[in-house]
Parts: structure tokens; C-alpha cells; sequence
């Protein structure tokens, strides 16, 4: 008897809660870690990335105005559906990053783990970074973070999953909604987390995935007059490999609109290659929250 | 105008499940108490005996503690917090699964509405259990100044904690006591209040289903000598009361002199300060849930009115307006606002302290809500012509009963305000800011609602100044009462 022939997978974008192809009509081949073709994924072109910020934006409005307690709900839910779907994580970034099965398990653990953090985080960084000021005169002096606003996230390029979920739950955590470029050459994980997001109660827009070469969107994104926040982590090139990517360009062009900006690690200017970090560390604090998050203060007077 | 009446609109019993009789949650499983007695715990709105639960003794204390230590020692204080914190989770996530079983449950057995067991017990104690469990893995940051560090830095919990709590809020309070500790790494001996266990006995179950490990949590049911013996064990690091001022000051005594650490939430006799300028619609509005929510039972009730002296009498009216329109009754009809008073002991204490009133030159003036025939019940009551020399401006007469004062400057109301030994709340109703800041800050009162009233979130601290206890629940400031000190 014949072996039954399986059913393979389209990827495709996440944007604004729905999985368009690129309008482009683009793809790529994806490869494994031994270079056996896998898929072919969709590659963005500057109109995805132009109409994931327009869906970023539009969803601002919500996810910034739920509670803080209703966005950690949420962040939780993710990581609940995640664990369902633990094997097929752990396949992915098995075949994705080259790691042992084992590996790819701990690995998957961890990001979910990543999700719960962030998710308790919610409603406390207004607790540890906001501050009652004893202003010297008659007033009440409250200063409280606030979410910034459109956030383009470059994941990762090693750590196709952690990595992620690294850099993206803090973003929301704070209440701020993103277009992630996803990991060029292993953006396969994060499709999969984009089937995630669709049914964990994240409301569409909030988190846009988008699939291509990095070198080719990051500039459209840096300069992109509604993009509020960068945060460069992906600059950082696959270990052994060359950076596409200046950051310090791309840095630079961010400057046009003051947008905030979040280095890449390990490298003293960006004429050195970054270096990514090693994700399996637990974070330091809600520095990641924090980063995309601006502090507003608030003056009222007081008097009979 | 044609009056349309409400239909019976009652909460299915059907989803409780409720035993003939409970033992005592120790060690992860239900035990007999070593002595064998029990007491009945009773509905308050119809009499009818709900269940037997057992009363725990010095024994069973001990073998409770026992089990807390144990379990603190060879598990909880071992496991990485993000673990611990993903148990509080599992925890707050089944209190919201079990959440219609739990406000049937507790409304049964406290006699209070099923519109504010469903719609703030149960909601805000898995809200606790949520905010604490992100908390577990994170305290390095809480800011928590003075606490004795770990190797990694990280604040240390105590180790057993006995908590005894009240039966006004019985599932709420547990998830106040309960979430922090396990948060910040201690265990548990928790006993529940004499009249209100079951609850408690069902998050025993919860617990169960959480597969918390045996021992974290134990639960010891009894009464007023279990929580002394409790209170009073050697092996017992911190202390967490809640209820009246009369054991607080008990419970400080016993524990004086030891090394324990020991925070009460005690009594209250909160003004709520109305001036001319408020939004009166919304002000009356916040009068009644001040006082009248959870029939009155409540710490941080909006007990003593203060108004100024030109609105009075049009606040008054409008009161009276309002709270004849209150509908007392079946605690599981999703119309009632006012369910039973807890007990037939409260009773006899809400009816004495109004005849009080009465005695003392006060003018009583009482809803004219018909009241269910058996049960224990009270009518919504209103006091005017209170001085602040009167006892029912004085005492917590903890039951649906206003007093009502006036007042003339902002700085009058300060000082009527602040007259009381207590501290626990304190109300504002204006439009004007400044003013309400400007009052806030001469409060002497551990939480002051401005055009609100009785709102509660894992995220505020809450506590009372003076005689209405000392430490905080709730917030970061709330984990500082479960770290040890350096």
C-alpha cells in the first residue's frame, strides 16, 4: 500500500489578524539547518510592511486601552495555546535552528515560560518605573508609563522562536502593537506563532509577522513616519555569518521622526557585526517593557 | 405611571455540590480533627443547615503547621519562583472556571447577594491569584527595602504563615492572604471564619485540581479558640488577621515579644464626605454602595455621612428616595441588592447598637424593604440628627446603618473625619480636584476614594492607619508583610 501523501502548509504573512500571501506575489525558498528545501515563504515587499503598520496602528488604540490586567490575561492565553501546540513548535524549531529534539523542547519551554513573564509584568511596570513625586509646592505629581505607540520589531535572526517571543511580548506587555520582520532564513516558528496569536485573544493588529529579507524592509520600517520604536535585535547576523543589516544606517534613518531606537548587543559601533545574545537567559527586569514605553507626568493642584 | 414588578430571578443551585460534612484540609488531603468535634454551618436567609464542618483543635494546629513547614521546607522554598508562580496561575485560572459554583457557594453561606459574589468576590480573588503569581519571579524588582536577600538577590520569604480572616468577604480575603504568600514563597495554615468555610473548603479543592503540592496550603475550619491556637504556635513566623479591632489587639498582644511577623486588617468607621458641589445623582449613588454593599459588612464601609450643612436635607431625601427602592432579600435572586446579615450574633449587635441610636437622641429612619420571614435580616437603616459624640458615629456597628452628620468648611470635615480612633477609608465627593487632593492629604485613613467608593484591585494597597491595623494587602507594598527582614 502506498504511503499517504501529506497535506504541506502554505506560509504566509500574519497581518492585522488575517495570513495574506505578499502582494507582491513574492516567495523564497526556506531551507532547514542542512539546506533541504522545507517550504517556500512569503517575502514582503515595502507595501506589506507599509499596510502592517496602517494595522498596527489602527489596533493601537485598543490594546493600549485595555487594562493592564486584561492585556496580561491575554499574554497568559498565549502561552496556555502555545503548550498545545508544543510538538509542532518544537519541530519547527528543530528543523529550523538544527537543534536535537531534546533541545528544541527546552527551547519551546522556555518561550512559553518567556509569555508568562511578560504576561505577570502587565500590570506591575507602572508599579516599579512610575513614581509619586514630592514636587516642592502644592501639587499632585504622578509620573506613569505609557505604551509609545507602533513598534518594528527585526527578530532574531538565530533564535527563530525564543528570540521572538523575546522581543516581542515586552513590546505588547507595554501595551504598544508591532510589525516584526521575522528571522530571514528560520521565519518558518514565527508563522507558527502567528496561528497562535490569531486564537489566543490578542486582537488582530497588535502583532503583524511578516516574512522576507531583512535588509530589504528594515529601512522601510526605520523610516516610516508612523513607526514610533525600533528595536534592532535582528541586525545581529546568524553566528559565522556577515551582517546584511547596518544598524548604524538604519539608526540613523530612524533619526528623521526621532524614532526610539533599541540597539542590537555585543558590538562597541555598528561598523563591528552585532552579536546576538543568548535568549535562554532569563531578562533582566522589565528593561524591554520599559523601552517602549514613555513616562507621562501628570501636575494637579491641591486646595480647599 | 404603571409600576412593573421584578419576577423571581433566583441562581441555580444545581451547580454546588455541597458535602454533609467536611474534615480539615491538611497536608493535601482531608483529615478528621484529632478530637472528633464539629460545628454546622448555617444559610443565613433561610436557617437551613448547610453542612458540618469539623473544628480544629490545638492538634490539629499542630499537625497543620507541621504540615506548612514540611511542605515549606522539602518543596516550596526549593522550587524556582517561576514554577511557584505558574502553580498561582493554575490557580487563578480554576477560581475563574469555578467561578459561578464559587459566588453560589459563597452566597449560601454568607447570605450575600448573588450579584456581588459573582461580580466582585469571585472576579477580584482570581485577580489576586493572577497579579501575585507574575509577581513570584519578579520580586527582585518589587523595590522591597530592607528585605534579607538570597545568593541571587532575591528577597526571602518568612515560612509558615498562620492567617485568619473574616466572614464578610470569605473567598476574597483568603485569596488576599493566600496568593501573596505563596508568591513570595511561604506556606500556609489558613483558618476561615466560624460561620463562612465552605469556600475555603472548595479552594481546597481548587488546589487539588491545581496539583499544588501537599502541604502548601492546609486549611484548619474552627472557631474563635483555633485561630488563638494558631496564632499562638511556636513554629508559625508571620501572622495575618483580618477582622475586628477587639482580637486585633489580642492577637498583638500574643504575638508580642516573639519574632513573628504580624499584620491585622481590622475595624473602620469611614466618613464619606459629601460637599455641595458634587455630582449628586452619582454621589447618592456611591452613599448606598458605601454602606449598603455586603450589607454593611464591610471594614472600609462609608458608615459615618458627613454632608455640608446646605445639601443635607436634599441629600437625605434623595437617600431615602433611593434606598426605599433597595431590594432585600433571597441572596441568589440575581434583583436583590441587600442579602441576609450573616449571622443571628450580628443581628443581635446591628439591632442593639441601632436601639442605641434610638436611646442616645438619634432619628431613625428605616427602608420600608418587606423582609423575608426567615433568615437573619436587617433593614436598610438611616441615622440623622448623629452627633459625633453618639455611639453609632463611634462604634462599627458593621450592618446596613448610616449616620448621618453635617458640616460647614472643608476644614471641619477634616477634623470630624479624623475623630475616630479608627483609620481605615475614607469617602470625597466633589467636582472640584484640588480639593479632593487637598483633603486626601489631611485624611488620616489608609485609602480615600474620590466620587467613588468600595473599590478594591490586586494592584492598590490596602490597610488602615490607628486602630484599623497596620501593614498593607495587595500591591507591591503588600508583599513587604511576607519577606523576612535583613
Amino acid at each position: 500500500m502506498a504511503a499517504r501523501l501529506d497535506v504541506r502548509k502554505t506560509y504566509k504573512l500574519y497581518v492585522g489578524g488575517k495570513f495574506p500571501r505578499s502582494e507582491s506575489g513574492r516567495s523564497y525558498e526556506v531551507t532547514d539547518a542542512k539546506g533541504r528545501f522545507v517550504a517556500n515563504a512569503a517575502m514582503a515587499s515595502r507595501k506589506d510592511a507599509r499596510d502592517a503598520v496602517l494595522a498596527a496602528r489602527a489596533a493601537f488604540a485598543g490594546w493600549s486601552g485595555a487594562t493592564a490586567y486584561n492585556r496580561g490575561q491575554v499574554l497568559y492565553r498565549v502561552a496556555e495555546v502555545m503548550e498545545g501546540r508544543h510538538a509542532q513548535f518544537a519541530e519547527e524549531v528543530a528543523r529550523a535552528e538544527g537543534l536535537t529534539a531534546a533541545k528544541a523542547r527546552a527551547v519551546v519551554d522556555a518561550a512559553i515560560d518567556r509569555w508568562v513573564w511578560y504576561a505577570g509584568w502587565t500590570d506591575k511596570v507602572a508599579q516599579v518605573a512610575g513614581a509619586a513625586n514630592p514636587v516642592a509646592g502644592p501639587y499632585f505629581n504622578l509620573s506613569v508609563p505609557e505604551p509609545t505607540g507602533v513598534v518594528a520589531v527585526l527578530a532574531p535572526q538565530a533564535s527563530s522562536l525564543l528570540g521572538l517571543v523575546s522581543v516581542v511580548a515586552p513590546v505588547v506587555a507595554g501595551g504598544s502593537t508591532c510589525v516584526v520582520l521575522a528571522s530571514e532564513r528560520r521565519p518558518l516558528p514565527a508563522v507558527v506563532l502567528g496561528e497562535v496569536l490569531a486564537t489566543s485573544d490578542v486582537p488582530g493588529g497588535v502583532v503583524n509577522l511578516l516574512t522576507g529579507v531583512t535588509a530589504e524592509s528594515a529601512p522601510w520600517l526605520a523610516s516610516h513616519e508612523d513607526v514610533d520604536a525600533l528595536d534592532l535585535a535582528g541586525a545581529a547576523p546568524l553566528p559565522g555569518e556577515d551582517a546584511t543589516v547596518d544598524w548604524g544606517a538604519l539608526e540613523a534613518a530612524a533619526a528623521a521622526t526621532l524614532t526610539r531606537v533599541v540597539r542590537p548587543a555585543g558590538s562597541a559601533t555598528s561598523e563591528e557585526p552585532a552579536v546576538e545574545p543568548d535568549w535562554t537567559v532569563l531578562p533582566d527586569g522589565p528593561r524591554r517593557v520599559l523601552a517602549f514605553m514613555e513616562t507621562k507626568t501628570v501636575w494637579h493642584p491641591k486646595g480647599r | 405611571m404603571p409600576t412593573f414588578e421584578y419576577a423571581p430571578a433566583p441562581e441555580s443551585r444545581a451547580v454546588v455540590d455541597l458535602q454533609p460534612s467536611y474534615g480539615l484540609f491538611i497536608g493535601g488531603e482531608f483529615v478528621d480533627p484529632v478530637d472528633g468535634t464539629s460545628m454546622k454551618t448555617v444559610n443565613p436567609a433561610t436557617e437551613e443547615v448547610l453542612s458540618e464542618v469539623a473544628v480544629g483543635g490545638a492538634a490539629d494546629v499542630d499537625r497543620a503547621v507541621k504540615a506548612a513547614r514540611r511542605a515549606y521546607e522539602r518543596t516550596w522554598s526549593r522550587m524556582p519562583a517561576a514554577e511557584r508562580g505558574k502553580y498561582l496561575f493554575r490557580i487563578a485560572r480554576i477560581l475563574q472556571e469555578r467561578g459561578r459554583e464559587l459566588a453560589v457557594l459563597e452566597s449560601l453561606d454568607n447570605g450575600k447577594p448573588i450579584r456581588e459574589s459573582r461580580d466582585v468576590d469571585v472576579p477580584l480573588a482570581a485577580a489576586h491569584f493572577f497579579y501575585h503569581a507574575g509577581w513570584a519571579d519578579k520580586l527582585a524588582w518589587a523595590g522591597l527595602h530592607g528585605a534579607a536577600l538570597g545568593p541571587d538577590g532575591v528577597p526571602l520569604p518568612l515560612g509558615v504563615a498562620g492567617q485568619v480572616i473574616p466572614w464578610n468577604f470569605p473567598l476574597l480575603m483568603l485569596a488576599w492572604k493566600v496568593a501573596p504568600a505563596l508568591a513570595t514563597g511561604n506556606t500556609v495554615v489558613l483558618k476561615p471564619a466560624e460561620t463562612t468555610p465552605l469556600t475555603a473548603l472548595l479552594f481546597a479543592d481548587i488546589c487539588r485540581q491545581a496539583d499544588l503540592p501537599p502541604g502548601v496550603v492546609n486549611i484548619v475550619t474552627g472557631a474563635g479558640a483555633t485561630g488563638a491556637a494558631l496564632v499562638g504556635h511556636p513554629d508559625v513566623d508571620k501572622v495575618a488577621f483580618t477582622g475586628s479591632t477587639a482580637v486585633g489587639r489580642e492577637i498583638a498582644r500574643t504575638v508580642a515579644g516573639s519574632r513573628k511577623k504580624l499584620t491585622l486588617e481590622l475595624g473602620g468607621k469611614a466618613a464619606n464626605i459629601v460637599f455641595d458641589d458634587a455630582a449628586i445623582d452619582e454621589t447618592v449613588e456611591g452613599i448606598v454602595d458605601g454602606i449598603f454593599f455586603n450589607q454593611g459588612h464591610v471594614c472600609c464601609a462609608g458608615s459615618r455621612l458627613l454632608v455640608q450643612e446646605t445639601i443635607a436635607e436634599e441629600v437625605v431625601g434623595r437617600l431615602q428616595q433611593r434606598m426605599a427602592q433597595l431590594r432585600v432579600g433571597d441572596p441568589l435572586d440575581k434583583n436583590t441588592d441587600v442579602g441576609a446579615v450573616n449571622s443571628a450574633e450580628q443581628l443581635q449587635r446591628i439591632t442593639d447598637l441601632a436601639a442605641v441610636g434610638d436611646a442616645e437622641g438619634a432619628q431613625r429612619w428605616t427602608a420600608p424593604c418587606p423582609l423575608p420571614e426567615n433568615g437573619f435580616w436587617f433593614s436598610p437603616t438611616l441615622f440623622t440628627n448623629v452627633s459625633p459624640a453618639h455611639t453609632i458615629a463611634r462604634d462599627e456597628i458593621f450592618g446596613p446603618v448610616l449616620s448621618v452628620m453635617t458640616f460647614r468648611t472643608p476644614s471641619e470635615a477634616v477634623t470630624k473625619a479624623n475623630t475616630t480612633p479608627y483609620g481605615l477609608s475614607a469617602g470625597i465627593w466633589t467636582e472640584k480636584g484640588s480639593r479632593i487632593l487637598w483633603m486626601a492629604d489631611r485624611l488620616r485613613a489608609g485609602v480615600v476614594w474620590a466620587n467613588t467608593f468600595n473599590r478594591f484591585d490586586p494592584t492598590s494597597p490596602f490597610g488602615g492607619y490607628k486602630e484599623s491595623g497596620y501593614g498593607r494587602e495587595g500591591g507591591r507594598h503588600g508583599l513587604a508583610a511576607y519577606v523576612k527582614e535583613a
